[in-house]
């Protein structure tokens, strides 16, 4: 009989970070099937070309660094990146940007900086926010119409094509985003105007808030619950981004007639994506409770104004971006008060 | 005294890992049998160890000191049966590193004869000071698991406590020690937490216990109810089950909504916490007169074909109380001594349970497998929700991961538990308790190494200023003689007056003298040295040789000058 000689805990619960990446992949999936009900395959096309993307520069990397390929790979890390980073994209965008998003992604964003859990920027948004910059066409033209609005939808095999070699035919269904719509036109006409574009009610006029966006949200929301429910992460992010960007909203842009309403704001772009899928990753978030509730807020505040003051068509990426910069300074400054103690330590550690 | 109005308040964190109880409550209490040989380290405790007051070959009774406990902090040890007193040596003890440390061994005699023994008459109206005494004697310390000498704690005045709390929480996995023992002996726990309330005068006393343990609190209530009339001030309160509730600061917590301050103690804010099974080994010694022989301890696990409760005496090698709990040998992958949170393994069966020894897993390999691989840290935060001290383990993680000793201690990592409960959520199966205690020990080592060259440093300063001094001292015995020496010259010159030029004249070479003694002896070394480096490069055959050659020929040179000039002045 020869005994483990090994310190405590000797108990521990069952699993690994590969079944959090899965159960937030899991979580995801209501989010993608709206997307693909209301715009077509894209999408999912996307989705393929990234992640078999991100799994090949993955393994490149791991085989270049020597570490064990299989192992590192069974985290689905590289996985969640580039689902995420593929649902963010618009759907029938190149698949060469697409690729280029996400090799960047994995790459330089995640093992340049020492790979999982080491880099300071969320990797799915670096991705997105090199192609927005790099091409700005691609990017702003590869919206589809709900397919509400077309004469007919598109088949996958039409997707494949306008994705992979001709983007002769995509003229006919790209149109601009509602957020963007409104953003556009709300200088010039009303409210009431800019609501008679089917973009917000459909064709049929009946009451809505932005069709199609609205319920891939809801979806985006209910994953989102559920990650909530199983714990994956806390309340505090989600809540405190949509709280801030709610309260923006109604106190900075109460008067439509001049602002983006705020039913738009919440659930018209990548909002709810934003707030349970990409402000959440926590190796890029803040991980204090407070620190967590000033992270958020900060995105919150930043997706506001950017959309409201920016050239660009949504926000959440830099939005992400800028408060990752901010995170390890605001877990300095929000340490929790440790049992027993008067007062929280704030700050760095002061040298003797 | 009604449990449903008590306020309970709640503490952060916490986990609720499968229990893995009811394997050894199906059975009651079962009294272990006599094993032929005892193994009784002398440091059962915290504090200092026992002193053996017995030899080799001592014939012993049961319940006689065979060690005791001479300093203030520390405790006296007892034969647990009667015997001959084996050999006093080093051997492994009860200990997370393995340790070895004296242990007195005792051949058991079969006859179990005790010595003469009784309790105190009338203990409830006894004065404080003769009560701790007893307990004292009695050789009790917490049997919960930090061996902490009961009658220190008891020692605290009086005045300064307003609330007892008995820990009867116990929180830990498979432990079911404490349990068995409110099912089978709530009347004698109460009657010592009388005893404990006569000696600390507690306003309130609390009996926290969690809810998993039904049958333990009704024998509880149904033992207050029979023994004490209405006036009694002794809660049993149930608490929610959650992991570590049983942790002194935690329970404190829990019932009382306040916190121990940092390195604090609970008596600095007027509570005194202690074990459900101290309290039951105090009213044996009080009013029975027992001392502290034997202990209650959960024999468990999947490799234990009849897990039970055993009254165990202490000494007594886990081998043999795992024989009588059908322990399957082969079966067994891990052997935890305490609970799978906080215990520790133990490298061999031959190791004795001690006064803290209150749960032995004999795992086997489905149940404990080996720790997965460690993945990165994707600072999920989990181990942030499950820990009790309000600590942001994740954070502690990566400062003790780079030895980041100041941050780690600014995050501060010694008000860390060592609880388990971040290792046990981590998704990536890092072993969080581990890397803190290398941090904790890189840290006590750092302030011993800055404690010895602070001394160090110290030693050489009172030297340097010794020396100096008898430097000092030295020079002015000097200046004195040589004052002396010139005013003995003075009067002589005052005597026979003499040319000012005379004096220098004679004066001047023997300070001459001596210069040039030691420029010889200067030049002697010098050559020396240059003829052995010129033999060794020599015998190494080397290029410089010819040039070493021609500057001892220089050497030699000086030191035929000096030697010529030292013989001019001598003549």
């Amino acid at each position: 009989m020869s005994l483990l000689n090994i310190s405590s805990p000797h108990a521990t619960r069952s699993g690994n970070t590969g079944n959090v990446m899965l159960t937030v992949l899991l979580a995801l999936i209501p989010g993608i099937i709206t997307l693909s009900y209301f715009f077509g395959p894209g999408h999912l096309i996307q989705v393929c070309i990234a992640s078999a993307t991100a799994v090949g520069c993955e393994a490149l990397i791991l085989h270049l660094r020597k570490k064990p390929i299989a192992f590192y790979l069974k985290d689905y890390s590289a996985l969640l990146t580039a689902v995420l980073l593929a649902i963010s994209l618009p759907p029938y965008a190149p698949y060469w940007v697409t690729m280029v998003a996400t090799l960047f992604a994995i790459i330089i964003a995640k093992h340049l900086y020492g790979g999982l859990g080491q880099n300071p920027f969320n990797p799915a948004m670096v991705g997105f926010a090199l192609v927005l910059v790099s091409f700005p066409v691609e990017m702003t033209t590869s919206w589809s119409a709900p397919f509400a609005l077309l004469e007919t939808g598109i088949g996958f095999g039409q997707a494949v094509q306008i994705i992979f070699s001709s983007r002769e035919t995509i003229d006919a269904i790209t149109m601009a985003t509602p957020l963007d719509l409104y953003k556009n036109q709300v200088e010039i006409a009303t409210a009431s105007e800019i609501y008679q574009s089917p973009l917000f009610n459909g064709p049929n006029n009946e009451a809505s808030i932005a069709l199609g966006w609205q319920w891939v949200n809801l979806a985006f929301l209910l994953g989102g619950a559920f990650l909530l429910w199983k714990k994956i992460f806390t309340w505090h992010v989600p809540v405190s981004l949509l709280v801030s960007l709610s309260l923006l909203s109604i106190f900075i842009g109460w008067d439509s007639d001049s602002y983006v309403p705020i039913s738009l704001h919440l659930f018209a772009g990548a909002t709810m994506l934003g707030a349970f899928f990409i402000a959440t990753d926590p190796v890029t978030a803040s991980t204090t409770p407070l620190g967590k509730l000033i992270y958020g807020a900060g995105i919150g505040a930043l997706i506001y104004i950017i959309r409201t003051w920016g050239s660009y068509p949504d926000a959440v990426a830099f939005a992400v971006l800028l408060m990752n910069f901010a995170a390890p300074l605001i877990d300095q400054y929000s340490q929790p008060r440790t049992y027993g103690h008067k007062k929280a330590v704030r700050g760095l550690a002061k040298k003797d | 005294m009604n449990m449903h109005h008590f306020k309970l308040y709640d503490f952060d964190g916490g986990i609720h890992p499968t229990q893995n109880k009811s394997q050894s409550t199906q059975l009651p209490i079962n009294t272990a049998k006599i094993p032929s040989k005892l193994i009784l380290p002398i440091a059962q405790h915290i504090g200092a160890p026992g002193n053996p007051i017995v030899k080799t070959g001592d014939s012993v009774l049961k319940g006689q000191i065979i060690a005791r406990g001479e300093d203030f902090v520390s405790c006296n040890l007892h034969a647990p049966t009667s015997g001959i007193v084996g050999e006093i040596k080093a051997q492994e003890v009860p200990h997370q590193s393995g340790i070895s440390d004296i242990c007195i061994e005792i051949m058991t005699d079969g006859k179990d004869a005790w010595v003469d023994h009784q309790g105190l008459d009338n203990y409830l109206e006894a004065d404080a000071a003769g009560l701790i005494d007893c307990i004292a004697q009695a050789g009790i310390s917490g049997m919960g698991g930090a061996g902490f000498p009961t009658h220190v704690k008891a020692s605290i005045p009086a005045s300064k406590i307003n609330t007892l709390i008995i820990n009867a929480a116990e929180c830990e996995p498979y432990i079911t020690s404490d349990d068995l023992l409110m099912r089978e002996y709530a009347m004698e726990i109460i009657k010592g937490i009388e005893i404990l309330q006569r000696i600390l005068l507690p306003e309130q006393c609390y009996i926290g216990i969690e809810d998993n343990k039904p049958q333990a609190i009704e024998a509880l209530q149904k033992a207050l109810k029979e023994n004490l009339d209405d006036t009694h001030n002794i809660h049993v309160v149930v608490i929610p089950t959650k992991y570590p509730s049983g942790g002194e600061k935690q329970l404190i917590q829990i019932l009382t909504g306040k916190e121990v301050p940092v390195a604090g103690i609970p008596a600095d804010i007027g509570i005194v916490c202690q074990n459900v099974g101290t309290v039951h080994a105090i009213y044996q010694a009080v009013a029975l007169g027992i001392p502290l022989i034997s202990r209650i301890t959960t024999i468990t696990g999947d490799a234990v074909s009849s897990p039970q409760n055993y009254q165990v005496l202490l000494g007594t090698p886990v081998s043999d109380v795992l024989a009588q709990a059908n322990a399957q040998q082969d079966k067994i992958k891990r052997l935890i001594m305490g609970g799978p949170m906080m215990g520790f393994t133990i490298s061999s069966t031959d190791i004795p349970i001690t006064k803290t020894s209150n749960c032995i897993i004999a795992a086997s390999d489905q149940e404990l497998p080996d720790p997965a691989m460690e993945q990165a840290c994707i600072r999920c935060g989990m181990c942030t929700q499950a820990c009790p001290a309000q600590l942001l383990p994740q954070q502690l993680y990566w400062f003790a991961k780079s030895s980041n000793l100041e941050q780690a201690q600014a995050h501060n990592i010694s008000d860390c538990i060592e609880c388990g409960a971040c290792s046990y959520v981590c998704p990536s199966n890092i072993p969080l308790v581990q890397y803190y205690r290398f941090a904790k020990g890189e840290i006590k080592q750092a302030k011993n190494d800055k404690k010895s060259s602070e001394q160090a440093k110290l030693r050489f300063d009172t030297r340097n200023a010794r020396l100096d001094r008898e430097a000092a001292e030295k020079d002015a015995k000097r200046k004195a003689r040589a004052e002396a020496a010139a005013k003995k010259q003075a009067t002589k010159k005052a005597a026979p007056p003499a040319s000012p030029t005379d004096a220098e004249a004679t004066g001047a070479p023997t300070v001459d003298i001596d210069l040039l003694k030691q420029k010889v002896l200067a030049a002697q070394t010098r050559v020396d040295k240059a003829k052995e480096r010129l033999a060794m490069a020599k015998e190494q055959n080397l290029e410089t040789a010819d040039a070493l050659e021609l500057g001892l020929n220089k050497q030699i040179d000086k030191l035929t000058a000096a030697q010529k000039s030292l013989e001019e002045a001598n003549s």
